[in-house]
This record gives C-alpha cells, sequence and structure tokens, in this order.
C-alpha cells in the first residue's frame, strides 16, 4: 500500500467512526429533552408556547455536537486537507 | 460531489470568481430590499390595507414579540439587526422551492459572516446600553477569574453559530444529492419538505441565540432588585 491508499482508507474508516460514534450522545440527549418536554407539555398545556421554543432552542444546541461530527466527517470524505497534499508531493515529484 | 455552492462559479476574471453563493445572495438581498421598499411605498393607516402590507405587520410584530420574549424590553432598537438576520436565513431557506436554487447559507463562508456580524453587534449594543467600562467589567463577573472563560465562550459561541447553520443547511442538500441518485421518484420530494422545515427552524434558532446573547450583553446591569413593596402589616387584632 503506497501513502494514498494508506490516508484514503483511514479517511473512509475515521469518516464512518466519527458519525457513528459522534452521533450516539447527541441522540440520546436529544431523546432524553424530548420526553421530559413531553411530560411537562402533559402536566401544564397552559405553558406549552414556551415549552415549545426552549425545547426548540435546546433541541438545536444538543444537535450542534452532532452537526460537527457531521462536518468532520464530510470534511474527511470531500474535501481532505492530508488528501490534497499527498495529491500535490506526487505531483511534485 | 459538491460541498458547497462556492464551487459552482458563473464568471471568473483572474483571482476575481462569481460564484454561486455570492449570485444567490445579492438576489436574496435585492427581493428583499426591493420587496420591502415596494410594499412599504405605500402604507395605509386604515382598515383597508394590501395584502402585502398585512403580510409584513404579521412578520414584524412576530419578530417583535419573540425579542420581547426574550428579555428585550425595547425590540424596536434591535429589529433592524435581528429581523434581519431571520429575514435573511428564513428567506434563503424557503427558495430551496425553487429549483436551481441553492441556499447560500450552506456556504461556510455566508454563515461565518453572519456569525461575525452577531460577534461584532453584542459587544456593541452592550456599549451602547451600558457604557464602555460597565461592558467591559461584564466580563469580570462574578469573580475576575471568569475572564478568559468569558472571552473563550464569546468566541466558541460565534464559531457554533456558524457551524451549526452551515451544517444543517450544508446536510440538506447533501442528503437531496445522495437520494436523487438511490431513490429518484418521491423521496426527494419529502426530504425537501423537511429541509423548508429544518431551514425554518434554523432560522429561528439563529435569530433567537443571537437575541438573546444581545439581551444578555444589555441586560446584566438591569438585574439589581426591585425595591419589593412592603409586605402588608398583619392587621392587628
Amino acid at each position: 500500500m503506497d501513502s494514498m491508499t494508506i490516508i484514503a482508507v483511514a479517511s473512509i474508516i475515521t469518516a464512518g467512526l466519527t458519525i457513528a460514534i459522534g452521533v450516539i450522545g447527541p441522540s440520546l440527549g436529544e431523546g432524553r429533552a424530548v420526553a421530559t418536554a413531553l411530560t411537562s407539555l402533559a402536566q401544564q398545556p397552559d405553558a406549552s408556547a414556551t415549552i415549545t421554543r426552549t425545547l426548540f432552542v435546546g433541541l438545536a444546541m444538543i444537535e450542534s455536537t452532532a452537526i460537527y461530527c457531521f462536518v468532520v466527517s464530510m470534511i474527511l470524505l470531500f474535501a481532505n486537507p492530508f488528501w490534497n497534499q499527498a495529491i500535490a508531493q506526487v505531483a511534485g515529484k | 460531489m459538491r460541498l458547497s455552492p462556492d464551487e459552482v462559479i458563473f464568471w471568473q476574471v483572474g483571482f476575481f470568481k462569481l460564484n454561486a453563493t455570492i449570485v444567490y445572495t445579492w438576489g436574496l438581498m435585492l427581493v428583499l430590499a426591493v420587496g420591502s421598499k415596494l410594499i412599504t411605498r405605500r402604507l395605509s393607516m386604515g382598515l383597508e390595507r394590501s395584502r402585502w402590507q398585512n403580510l409584513l405587520e404579521v412578520v414584524i410584530t412576530a419578530i417583535e414579540k419573540q425579542l420581547e420574549e426574550v428579555g428585550l424590553s425595547q425590540p424596536r432598537t434591535y429589529l433592524g439587526f435581528l429581523g434581519t438576520l431571520f429575514l435573511f436565513v428564513a428567506l434563503s431557506a424557503l427558495f430551496t422551492v425553487f429549483p436551481g436554487y441553492e441556499p447560500p447559507t450552506g456556504s461556510l463562508s455566508t454563515t461565518a459572516a453572519l456569525a461575525l456580524c452577531v460577534l461584532v453587534a453584542v459587544p456593541l449594543f452592550g456599549i451602547e446600553e451600558q457604557g464602555f467600562g460597565g461592558y467591559l467589567k461584564s466580563y469580570m463577573e462574578p469573580t475576575v477569574i471568569m475572564l478568559p472563560f468569558n472571552i473563550v465562550s464569546e468566541i466558541s459561541r460565534t464559531l457554533a453559530l456558524a457551524v451549526r447553520l452551515f451544517g444543517n443547511m450544508m446536510s440538506g442538500a447533501m442528503i437531496m444529492g445522495i437520494l436523487l441518485s438511490i431513490t429518484p421518484f418521491i423521496f426527494p420530494v419529502v426530504m425537501t419538505l423537511l429541509g423548508l422545515l429544518t431551514g425554518m427552524v434554523q432560522a429561528y434558532i439563529f435569530f433567537i441565540l443571537a437575541a438573546v446573547y444581545v439581551a444578555a450583553a444589555t441586560q446584566v446591569r438591569k438585574l439589581e432588585p426591585k425595591p419589593q413593596p412592603q409586605p402588608k402589616a398583619e392587621p392587628n387584632p
């Protein structure tokens, strides 16, 4: 295996692992947040506007960690800086 | 596969590139500016009003109400900045119903620019409200030890704002591209609908977070305890 293949294999495997492991935490957190919000909605339906707004903002904050993982894996797959460097080195030879 | 509309280049002269992000951003700005200029040209104060004026009034009053609920007691001061942020992000997500359009917020340059606007505007609003020294002192709340943490949080939340909006918009476009190559029949329509919903939610979240940051910068001093009304004396038996 030359260096290009090693970089490609490492990037693809790391991208998959990044999105797979990184999504576990946010999904558990979002599930807990929605469950708690539903409980409080059932208990006090009058405060539904406030609860829904806070829930949406909180969900977005939690989800952003998953989005970071997604962005990192997309960068690894489609805009890999190491890949470009390796190509430049090969072309420079 | 393209990662952002930055890579669609319409026209290029040397270093200067005219890519899809710039074109669609200016298109959106034209639609927003010319549209609101046209609508507000003939405003009516009576009961009879055009439907476009009605639309603008609904949007503006809704934004003002949200700003008030966040804690900005005078929403008119911040309506120009925060409302424009919301309208721009929401419109850029809404226009995905037109074929061939790509949301400019799917490019990290646009979202970073918007987040930098928030980063600059928050201290300006804070200084305007509490004065220069008062605002700087708010970095040392509650103790001096918190100074580096406050500065780091200021920077990290700007990064989070930019990457969150970029990631959501980019993932919508990316999912569309993948689905079009796998199941090109019905599913892309459903995912476009979902993308409209998430675009609106992201616009709302960007706007609400910016409003919360502004509120936190302008309200630090107003937390002094109000003079409590004296408890009524127990009626003597």
